[in-house]
C-alpha cells in the first residue's frame, strides 16, 4: 500500500514535472562522468543525473513510492548542471531539478521549525536586500536557521566562522551604510545587479567592478529597489517566491537605455538569463538577454587591451575555478580565463578538473555538508598540484568555499582565494603605479 | 528480509550492498528504451572471489544475477528482467599488469574504456576497440558485448584484443582462458566464448587484451554529398580501392542536423550525407590515403571535402559523430536504434532499403554507422506512448532485419541480442543455431541464474515477407 505521502509526491510530480522534459533522456549516460556526485560516490548510479531523472520519472509513474532514500538522491545534487554540457540530446535538467524540487516542497508536510527557517530565509533576508546588509546578518542567518548546530556537529561551523573572521582581516570593514557610488555619464550604459552576498559581505568587490566598468567609459547605474535574484528560491523549490523577486527584478531593470545588465556572482548571473524561461513572458526575455557577466563585458568592452603589461617574467601562479553555473549554463569560460592570461605579474596555469563543482553549490555546503567536504577535497587536491598563489573565482558561494578549502589545507600562508573583479583591479591599479 | 540477502551482505559488507527503493530504481534499465525491471538488491564486490562465494549463494538459492558495467548497452542487457541481483564492477576498476615485453595489459573489468586507451597511449601503445559510449563504457562490458567502434575497418573490434579471461562460472568454478600467449590451441577456444556471451554464462573477473604499437600519425578528413548513394559508393570505391582506413563513417542529413545543434561544427545544412574518414599509420601513406580517399570521394561527385587541420579539429569531428545516437534523442520523445549489418560491398543498397521501409511505414528514420565495417544504425525517432506509431516502428524494424539477412547481413553487428532482440536471434541463426546455443548455455548454466531473460526469448518473432515495389 502506499503511503498517503507517496501518493500525494506522486500527484504533486504529475502536476510539476514535465513528462515531455524526463522523455527527452534516452538514458545513454554521456552525463555520468561530468557528475561530481556520481564520481565522489564511486560511481552510484543513483547519484547521477541519468538515475535521478530516471528517480523522477518513477516517482511520476508510480513506479517507485516515495521514501528517505529517493528524497536524498535529490537532496545530493549539486545543482551544478555539469550534466548539461555533456548532454546530446539537450535534457534540460536543470530544469527538471527545480521542478522536481518545486514537487517535493509543495508535498512534503514541513515541521514548523523549517517553516520558521523558510520564513526567515526565504521571505526575510533573500527576499529584500535591504534586510541582508552586513555580515553579522549573514552569521545571523546561520543561528536563526538552526542549522548551526548540525553543522558544528561535524566541525564545518567552526572552519566555516575562523574562515569568517579571517575574512574579516582581508577585506575592509563591512560598512553598514553603503558608499555613495560615483558614476559618470557616459557612452555605453549598463545597469549594475549588485546582488545580496556581493552587497554585502563583498561589498568593496562591487565598488570595483564599477570602478573597472569606469575605467573602460561605461556609465554604470544600480537601479534603487532591486531584489535577490530567486535563485536560492528556486533551487530550493520555492518557486512561487522565485517568480516574485523576478518579477520585482524586471520591472526595476525595465529602461531601454541599459545596454547591459551585468553582474558579478556567476549563481546570480545564470537565474537571471533564465527569467525569460521562470515566467515565459517577452519582458522577461529582454531582460534575460541583456544579463551578462562582467567578465565577458570587461573582454568585449577592451579591457585585455587595456591591462597593463610588464616585462618582468614572474614565476607567480594564478589558477581559476569556473563558477558551474556561468559555465554550464551561460557557456563562459574563455573570458575569465583571457583576461587572467592577459594581466600582469602572474602567469595562467589551468587547474586540473577547473570546471568541476567545488562543492559550494549555493547552500548545499551547509544542508550537505558530507558531501561538499568529499568535493572540496578532491578540489583542493587539483589546487595544490599547480599551487598557485591567488585562485581566482567568479562567484561569492565559490569563493567562500575556496577560501575554506585553502583554510583546511593549512595553506593560507602561500595562496589566496580571490574574485576575479579584485584580481583584475589590483592589476590596473598596482601595475599602473609601476608596482 | 531475504535469507540470501543477509548472505551476500555477509560476504560483501554492508556499504556494499544496497536495497534501498532509490537504488532499486537507478539499477533497472539501461540504454534500450522501453525496457524497466527492478533487481532484488544492486552488489558491488571487491574481488574475484568474493563474486565466487556471490554466486554460490546465487545458486543455492537460484537467485538470478546481472551483471553490469555502465549499463550504456543498447539491447535490454542488463535489465533484470527477473529481479535478483545486479552486479557492479565499480569497485573492480583497476590495471592489474602493464606488460610491455608482452604487447599486453591485465585489468579488471570495471576499469572505463577511455581511461584505458589513454593509458597505454601515454606509454606509446595502443588499444584500438573505441564504442562511442569509450568514456562512459566499461571493458568489461565491451568484451561481453564485443564492441566494435569507429576504427573497426582497419583494427577490428573487441574480440580482436582479448587474449585471456578470467572468469567465475555458475557453479562457482573460476577458470582461466587465454593468457598471454601470441599462441593457444589447447582445446577449444573458451575465450571466444565468453566474448560476446553478454553476461549469461557467467562473470567476467579479470581481462587480457592486447596491446599494439601506437601508430605514428593520423589525418582526419571530411566529405559531404548531395546524396545517401554518393556517400554509399564511395566507401565502396575506397574498399575496392584497397585502401584499409582507420575511420570511416557515415552521418545523414537528420543526423547531421542533430549533431549540429549539439556541437556546432559549422557541418553545411544542405548536405545530405557525409563521410568522415581517418588513415593512421606512417606519414607518408597518411597523406597519400586521405589524399587518394578524398579524390575517390569527389569522383562520386562530393559537394566538398576538408581535411582537418588540427587534432582539436579531428577530435572535434569524432566526437560530433560520437554523439550522434544521444544527439538524435532530442528529437522525439522515444530513440530506439538498431544495428543492421551487412557486407561492406551492399552498404549502398541497405541505405536505400531502409529509406524505403521508413516511408513505406511512414516513420522518422536517420542512419548513421561505422559505413567501412557495413555496419549501419538505422534510428528510429517516435513515441513509445503512442501505440499506433509504435506498431508501425516495429513492422518497419522487422523488414529492416529481413532486408539486412537477405543481403547476407546480420540483425547485430555490435550491440548484441540482450533481451530487446532476442525474439529475432532465431531469424539469423535459425532453429540449429538456436539449439546449439541452448544446449552450451544448459551445460554451462543449468539453472538459468546467469542473466537470465537475455539471448533467447520465450518465443521467436514471426518473419515477415519483404514486399519489394
Ligand atoms: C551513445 C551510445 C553509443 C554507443 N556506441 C557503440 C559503438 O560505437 N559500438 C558498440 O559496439 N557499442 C556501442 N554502444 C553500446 C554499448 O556502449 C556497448 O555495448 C558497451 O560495450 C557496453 O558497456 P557497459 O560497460 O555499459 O556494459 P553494460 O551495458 O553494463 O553491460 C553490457 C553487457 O555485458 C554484460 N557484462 C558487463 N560486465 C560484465 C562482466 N564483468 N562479466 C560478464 N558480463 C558482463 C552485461 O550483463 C550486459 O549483458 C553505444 C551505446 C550508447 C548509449
Ligand atoms: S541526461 Fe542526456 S547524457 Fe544523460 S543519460 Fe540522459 S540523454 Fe544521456
Ligand atoms: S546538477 Fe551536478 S550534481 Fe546534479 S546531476 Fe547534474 S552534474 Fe550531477
Amino acid at each position: 500500500m502506499a503511503s498517503p505521502l507517496a501518493e500525494r509526491m506522486q500527484e504533486s510530480f504529475q502536476e510539476h514535472v514535465q513528462e515531455d522534459l524526463l522523455m527527452d533522456c534516452m538514458r545513454c549516460g554521456f552525463c555520468l562522468p561530468a557528475c561530481p556526485t556520481y564520481i565522489m560516490t564511486g560511481q552510484d548510479e543513483t547519484h547521477s543525473p541519468r538515475g535521478r531523472i530516471a528517480l523522477m520519472k518513477a516517482v511520476r509513474d508510480g513506479v517507485v513510492k516515495w521514501d528517505g532514500s529517493v528524497e536524498e538522491a535529490f537532496d545530493v545534487c549539486l545543482g551544478c548542471r555539469a550534466c548539461e554540457p555533456a548532454c546530446p540530446a539537450g535534457v534540460q535538467y536543470g530544469t527538471l531539478i527545480e521542478e522536481t524540487r518545486h514537487a517535493i516542497q509543495e508535498a512534503k508536510p514541513i515541521s514548523l521549525k523549517e517553516k520558521v527557517i523558510r520564513k526567515v530565509t526565504f521571505d526575510g533576508l533573500f527576499a529584500d536586500q535591504k534586510l541582508m546588509t552586513g555580515t553579522v546578518k549573514l552569521i545571523a542567518l546561520y543561528q536563526a536557521t538552526g542549522i548551526q548546530k548540525v553543522a558544528r556537529k561535524i566541525g564545518f561551523m567552526d572552519l566555516f566562522s575562523t574562515q569568517l573572521k579571517e575574512m574579516e582581516a582581508v577585506l575592509p570593514k563591512v560598512a553598514l551604510k553603503k558608499p555613495k557610488r560615483e558614476t559618470k555619464p557616459l557612452s555605453t550604459k549598463v545597469a549594475f545587479f549588485t546582488g545580496c552576498l556581493m552587497e554585502t559581505m563583498f561589498q568593496q568587490t562591487n565598488q570595483r567592478t564599477i570602478e573597472l566598468l569606469n575605467m573602460l567609459d561605461v556609465e554604470v547605474e544600480i537601479p534603487p529597489g532591486q531584489q535577490c535574484c530567486g535563485a536560492l528560491h528556486g533551487h530550493s523549490g520555492e518557486v512561487p517566491k522565485a517568480k516574485r523577486n523576478a518579477e520585482k527584478n524586471i520591472r526595476t531593470f525595465d529602461h531601454d537605455d541599459y545596454d547591459f545588465i551585468v553582474q558579478n556572482a556567476g549563481g546570480c548571473g545564470a537565474f537571471l538569463s533564465e527569467y525569460g524561461k521562470l515566467l515565459g513572458t517577452e519582458d522577461a526575455a529582454r531582460f534575460s538577454r541583456k544579463i551578462i557577466d562582467i567578465s565577458s563585458l570587461l573582454v568585449k568592452l577592451g579591457m585585455l587591451e587595456k591591462l597593463p603589461h610588464t616585462n618582468n617574467v614572474s614565476s607567480a601562479i594564478v589558477t581559476y575555478q569556473d563558477s558551474c553555473h556561468l559555465r554550464n549554463v551561460n557557456g563562459v569560460w574563455r573570458e575569465p580565463r583571457a583576461l587572467l592570461q592577459a594581466a600582469p605579474g602572474y602567469q595562467y596555469q589551468e587547474m586540473p578538473n577547473a570546471a568541476g563543482c567545488c562543492g559550494s553549490a549555493g547552500i548545499y555546503n551547509i544542508l550537505q555538508p558530507e558531501m561538499s567536504a568529499k568535493i572540496l577535497k578532491e578540489k583542493m587536491k587539483g589546487v595544490i598540484e599547480v599551487a598557485p598563489m591567488k585562485v581566482v573565482t567568479s562567484n561569492p558561494g565559490c569563493l567562500l568555499q575556496m577560501k575554506v578549502g585553502i583554510e583546511k589545507e593549512g595553506l593560507s600562508h602561500q595562496m589566496e582565494a580571490v574574485h576575479i573583479v579584485d584580481f583584475i583591479y589590483e592589476s590596473m591599479i598596482n601595475y599602473k603605479k609601476g608596482v | 528480509m531475504l535469507l540470501w540477502i543477509d548472505e551476500i551482505r555477509g560476504i560483501v559488507g554492508d556499504a556494499n550492498l544496497k536495497t534501498s527503493a532509490a537504488h532499486l530504481t537507478s539499477y533497472s534499465y539501461d540504454a534500450a528504451a522501453g525496457f524497466q525491471s527492478l533487481p532484488n538488491a544492486v552488489v558491488s564486490p571487491a574481488s574475484t572471489e568474493e563474486i565466487q562465494k556471490i554466486m554460490l549463494v546465487c545458486q543455492k538459492y537460484l537467485v538470478p544475477i546481472v551483471p553490469r558495467g555502465s549499463g550504456t548497452n543498447l539491447a535490454a542487457g542488463t535489465v533484470p528482467t527477473s529481479g535478483g541481483i545486479v552486479l557492479l564492477f565499480n569497485r573492480m576498476n583497476q590495471i592489474i599488469d602493464f606488460d610491455e615485453a608482452n604487447l599486453c595489459i591485465e585489468v579488471q573489468p570495471g576499469v572505463i574504456t577511455l581511461d584505458l586507451c589513454n593509458y597505454v597511449e601515454a606509454r606509446g601503445l595502443f588499444y584500438p576497440p573505441d564504442p562511442s559510449s569509450m568514456k562512459i563504457s566499461t571493458i568489461g562490458g565491451n568484451v561481453s558485448e564485443n564492441s566494435g567502434g569507429l576504427r573497426g575497418l582497419k583494427y577490428g573490434v573487441t574480440k580482436d584484443y582479448v587474449m585471456g579471461l578470467k572468469a567465475v562460472l555458475p557453479n562457482g568454478d573460476i577458470i582461466k582462458t587465454g593468457g598471454k600467449l601470441a599462441k593457444d590451441v589447447a582445446g577449444y577456444d573458451l575465450t571466444s566464448l565468453l566474448v560476446g556471451s553478454e553476461g549469461t554464462l557467467g562473470v567476467i573477473t579479470e581481462i587480457t587484451l592486447k596491446l599494439i604499437p601506437l601508430p605514428q600519425t593520423q589525418k582526419t578528413g571530411i566529405a559531404y554529398f548531395h546524396s545517401l548513394e554518393a556517400a554509399a559508393s564511395t566507401v565502396s570505391e575506397i574498399i575496392a580501392a584497397k585502401i584499409i582506413p582507420a575511420t570511416l563513417e557515415f552521418m545523414d542529413r537528420g543526423t547531421m542536423d542533430a549533431v549540429e545543434l549539439f556541437m556546432n561544427l559549422g557541418l553545411p545544412a544542405d548536405a545530405e550525407a557525409m563521410l568522415l574518414i581517418e588513415q593512421d599509420g606512417a606519414v607518408e601513406t597518411v597523406s597519400s590515403d586521405v589524399a587518394k580517399m578524398i579524390e575517390i570521394a569527389e569522383n562520386n561527385g562530393a559537394t566538398s571535402t576538408a581535411i582537418a587541420n588540427s587534432t582539436e579539429e579531428a577530435n572535434r569531428l569524432k566526437a560530433g559523430r560520437r554523439s550522434a545516437l544521444s544527439a538524435l534523442a532530442r528529437k522525439r520523445p522515444t530513440t530506439i536504434l538498431e544495428d543492421a549489418t551487412v557486407p561492406r560491398s551492399e552498404i549502398a543498397e541497405m541505405v536505400r532499403e531502409i529509406q524505403r521501409i521508413a516511408e513505406r511505414h511512414q516513420v522518422e528514420i536517420y542512419t548513421f554507422g561505422h559505413a567501412g565495417d557495413g555496419n549501419l544504425h538505422p534510428t528510429c525517432l517516435t513515441d513509445i506512448r503512442d501505440e499506433e506509431e509504435m506498431q508501425r516502428v516495429d513492422a518497419a524494424f522487422a523488414e529492416i532485419f529481413e532486408a539486412a539477412i537477405a543481403l547476407g547481413g546480420t540483425i547485430t553487428g555490435e550491440h548484441g541480442i540482450g533481451e530487446m532482440k532476442s525474439p529475432y536471434l532465431e531469424w539469423k541463426i535459425g532453429p540449429e543455431g538456436i539449439s546449439l546455443m541452448k544446449a552450451i548455455k544448459q551445460a554451462i548454466d543449468p539453472n538459468n541464474i546467469c542473466n537470465p531473460g537475455k539471448l533467447f526469448a520465450k518465443s521467436t518473432k514471426p518473419r515477415v515477407v519483404l514486399q519489394y515495389g
